[in-house]
This record gives C-alpha cells, structure tokens and sequence, in this order.
C-alpha cells in the first residue's frame, strides 16, 4: 500500500505556502480597486443627477452640472479616433501582411514601442508645438484630438497587428497557393477573422482617450466654456481636465463634485472597458477555427 | 514521348538561409503522368515542391538557384506570379480549411477567376467536390463551416479547392498524412482517374503509395537525386543506386 514519504508531505507543505502567498498577493491588488471605488460611490453618488449631467456649471463652478465637460469629451474621443483609427490600421496592415522582416521594419516596430512609452506631457508638448503652433491650428479641439491620436497610434497599432498575427499563416499560405493576391487574402480572410481584436483595440483606445489630462491641458481643454463646440476649431471643456481644474485651482467647490466628475468619468471607462470584454466574448463565441 | 514536358528542370539548388537543402537537381515531368517523390526526412521533397510553385516567396531565407520550365516558359520569367500559381493546384501535409463555409472555400478560386453567377458556382463546388469524395457527405451542409470538417473531409475539402482551380499541374504533398486509410483509397481511385486531365507530383513518405499511384518515381535524399525511373523497374530492382533498393525494401531510411 502507498504511504507518504517526509518528502511527498514537505513538497505538499512547500505547495500550499506558494498558494497561500500568491493568493494574498491577489487579494492585495483587488484592494486598492475597491477602495477607490467605494470612496467614488460613497462621496460622489450624492452628487449624481439628471441636473448634474445635463446642466452647465454655474457660479464659479461651484454648483451646477457637468453637461459641456461631457459633451466636450464625446468630441474630442471621436475626433481622436477618426484621425488615429485610418492610420494605425493601416499601418499594422502593412507591417504585419506586406513588410519583409528587415532593418527598417525592426526600428519602426521598436520606434511604435518607445512611442508607446512616451510619457503624455511630453506628447502634449510635442501636440503644442506641432498642431497649435506650427500647423497653425490654434488651441481647439482639433488640436487636442490629434494630440490625443498620436498618442493613441501605438496602441491601435499594436493590437490591430497581435489580432492579424493571431490569424493562422495556413490561411494565407493556402489562399497565395491558390493565386489570390496579398489584398484579395486580406480582404477574404485575414481581416474578417481579425476584426474582433481590432474593435476591443480600438474600445480601448476609447477609454483611454477619454481618461487623460495632460496631453489636452495645452491643446484645445478651457475651463470653463459657456457653450458647446460648434466645429473642432472651438476650445472645449473636457471630463478629466474639468476635474484637474476644480480639484486643485478653484477655491470653494463643493466636496462631492469632484468626487462626483470622478464617478462618472470612471463609469464612462468601466462601460467602454465592459463592452470591449463583452464584445470579445461575443466574437470568440463566432470564431471560426 | 513526342509530347514536350509540362516540366523541366535543370541545376536546380534550394538553400536556406545558405544552408543548402537540395542539390543540382534535373529532371522532366510529363504531360498526364503521375510523378512521385520518395525519400526520408529532410530529403528535399518539399522544397522541389515549394519552388514549382513559387513558393520560396512566403519564405524570405528560401533562395531558390537554377531554372524551372513550365510549359517551356522559366517559372520567373512570368509577369504574372498570381497566374502562375492559380494554375499550379497545391495540397499539403496537415489540411487547411479555410474558415469560410464549404461552399466558399471551394468557390474561392473560381471567384477570383471573376466567376459571379451562382449557377455556374453551383457547378463548379459539385464537380470538384464530387471529383475530390467529398461531394455525399457535405451536400447538405454547404453552408457549414469548412475548418469545423473532420481532418480527413477537410483534406477532401482541400483537394476540391485545388480541382477548382482547374490547374493543369497538381502538387500532393504527403497528402495522406492526416486521412484514414480507406478514405485514402478513395483519394488515390480518384488521382488516378485526374491523370487523363493533368500531371500530378506527388511527394510522399509511403513507399507503396508511390508504387500503387505513380508512373515513374524519383529517390531523393540528403539533398541529392539519387535515382530517377519507371516506378515498377525501380521496385523491381532495376536501379542506378543500391541506396534506392535500400530505401524501398526499408533496410534504411
């Protein structure tokens, strides 16, 4: 009959240490999460109304609504997308289905990476000087946008070609062997069976876009516009600037206000993030190998 | 034979990344017969198979020397590597379904030929599929999936869409591989029925299968052909080299 030997019950023991600490380790980081989020609820759900979001601030921005910094941020995410969306898509085609693996497309690649890494005031600087000043396009949300979309490519890029390269070379090979064209392989099969991880890319960008401050700060955000934007030559009011702005530089607003902008600008991400993890559950179900 | 070769080879070398895997390779394939390539691993089998087709351009380390005639006409002299390739039917080891519906994947070549009307689609996925034993068992189910097929129906599947090409040259490598043995009877009643249509290379690690199938066979291995004849002289013993007796009868390989 088997027993247990001294090293079957250490390794046993050594085994159910390693859990125990990752599993602390795990609750440790959901934490910080829940504290935040319940800090949001608890301080800012009062301030939570219709009022709250469809009016405009009203003395000093100490009362009244949200409404311009929302509408302001809708802008300036679509604005963004349809300047980073074309590109970044394209890119990611042609470096993954048309670039021969050289020494140019190896820095292009490294160079998409550090832009990545490129820390966001130094993208609103560059956003300064290239669309405001050199371009001419003055502060708007134009400028904003495209601050925002340079910033974004990367990410548009890189997930766009992990989805391409995720379809299997088979698929190609087999539609080159039949005569097809690397477009006419793209059109047919490449790109149907990527598009799933090309939208939750592009969702993300969305959440993103919407939740930074810095690059927009210089670019096209005011703190205070009376009315909505007309055409993207207009500054805008916008959610996470809207909170800088009354969080730090304005004296006398309400507590639960910030706490409030916080509450929703985080809502409108988790919504962005929760359909972009729906989305890809509801494609994977239809994948088709 | 008064015909001239559908085609020639001549100083043919194929290296990869300048490590050279086949070696001044000459030889002629002829119009309607069934041409097999036997040899054990790392022979050269399917880089022959990959230059007839072109192929090294998937490739960026595959450097393909020497001069390949189709038809009488250098495979790289033609303007066209789209055309040249939609005329070359290749099938490979591990079946590729492509994952678009049954229908579709055996309508894909034809509708790159600009065929639109669904009648003669129609037409064309019976034929091929019923050409390549797959017809019975998929006609009710068209519309499903081709990558959700079984290996063996996708292998099928796999054959029928190089048949809707209506290639005049066939490329079969070791096509048996993920398919049962009856159903592998099936396929090879039907490469014999396709000899009166077009010429078929065939590579494959069986022996006998290029005994039952081909009408000459070529002995490759390290990268070397070492013997080329009529397939039963070479079963007979009727050889250039005692290696290739070696191989057929198993003592190596």
């Amino acid at each position: 009959m088997f027993t247990a030997t001294t090293l079957n019950r250490r390794s046993q023991r050594a085994q159910g240490v390693a859990r125990a600490v990752f599993f602390l380790m795990t609750v440790t980081l959901v934490i910080p999460v829940l504290i935040i989020a319940g800090t949001l609820v608890v301080k800012g759900g009062p301030a939570i109304s219709w009022e709250f979001l469809f009016s405009a601030p009203r003395d000093g921005m100490t009362a009244g609504g949200i409404f311009p910094a929302l509408v302001g941020t809708v802008w300036l995410v679509a604005v963004a997308l349809l300047a980073s969306v074309p590109v970044g898509v394209a890119a990611a085609l042609y470096l993954s289905e048309y670039a021969p693996d050289n020494l140019l497309t190896r820095t292009i690649n490294l160079a998409i990476i550090n832009l990545a890494g490129v820390p966001s005031i130094v993208h609103a600087l560059f956003g300064v000087g290239a669309f405001v000043l050199f371009f001419n396009i003055g502060a708007s949300i134009l400028a904003a946008s495209l601050t925002l979309a340079v910033m974004t490519l990367p990410v548009v890029i890189v997930a766009t070609r992990e989805s391409l390269q995720a379809v299997p070379q088979a698929f190609r090979e087999a539609c080159w062997n039949m005569g097809a064209t690397r477009w006419q392989t793209i059109r047919k099969v490449v790109l149907p069976n990527s598009i799933s991880g090309i939208l939750t890319g592009v969702i993300l960008e969305v959440s993103r876009t919407a939740g930074e401050t810095a690059p927009i700060m210089f670019t096209g955000a005011a703190a205070f516009v009376a009315f909505l934007p007309n055409s993207v030559l207009d500054q805008t009011m916008a959610m996470s600037y809207h909170l800088y702005y009354i969080a730090t530089q304005q004296t006398g607003v309400p507590e639960e206000i910030p706490f409030g902008v916080a509450l929703v600008l985080i809502s409108i991400v988790l919504l962005m993030n929760a359909i972009s993890i729906g989305f890809r559950v509801y494609l994977r179900g239809l994948k088709k190998w | 034979m008064v015909e001239p070769p559908i085609i020639e080879v001549r100083d043919l070398t194929i290296s990869y990344d300048g490590q050279p895997a086949l070696r001044d390779i000459a030889l002629d394939i002829h119009r309607h017969e069934i041409f097999g390539i036997i040899g054990p691993a790392n022979s050269g089998k399917t880089s022959f198979l990959r230059a007839l087709n072109r192929m090294d351009g998937f490739n960026p380390g595959m450097e393909v020397r020497g001069s390949i005639r189709l038809n009488g006409k250098d495979i790289n002299d033609w303007r066209n590597v789209y055309a040249l390739r939609s005329r070359i039917g290749v099938v490979l080891p591990l079946p590729v379904g492509l994952p678009m519906t049954v229908y579709d994947n055996v309508a894909f070549s034809p509708r790159l030929r600009g065929i639109r009307k669904r009648a003669e689609l129609d037409e064309v996925v019976e034929r091929c599929l019923t050409r390549a034993a797959l017809w019975d068992e998929v006609k009710d189910r068209l519309d499903s999936l081709g990558s959700l097929l079984s290996g063996g129906q996708q292998q099928r599947l796999t054959i029928a869409r190089a048949l809707s090409q209506e290639p005049e040259l066939l490329l079969l490598d070791e096509f048996s591989i993920a398919v049962d043995p009856v159903t592998t009877m099936r396929i090879e009643d039907v490469l014999r029925e396709l000899r009166s249509e077009l010429t078929i290379v065939l590579v494959t690690n069986l022996v006998q299968q290029a005994r039952r199938l081909a009408d000459r066979t070529a002995f490759f291995l390290m990268g070397e052909m070492v013997d080329i004849g009529i397939t039963e002289d070479l079963f007979e013993g009727k050889v250039r080299d005692e290696r290739t007796t070696g191989y057929i009868e198993g003592r190596f390989g």
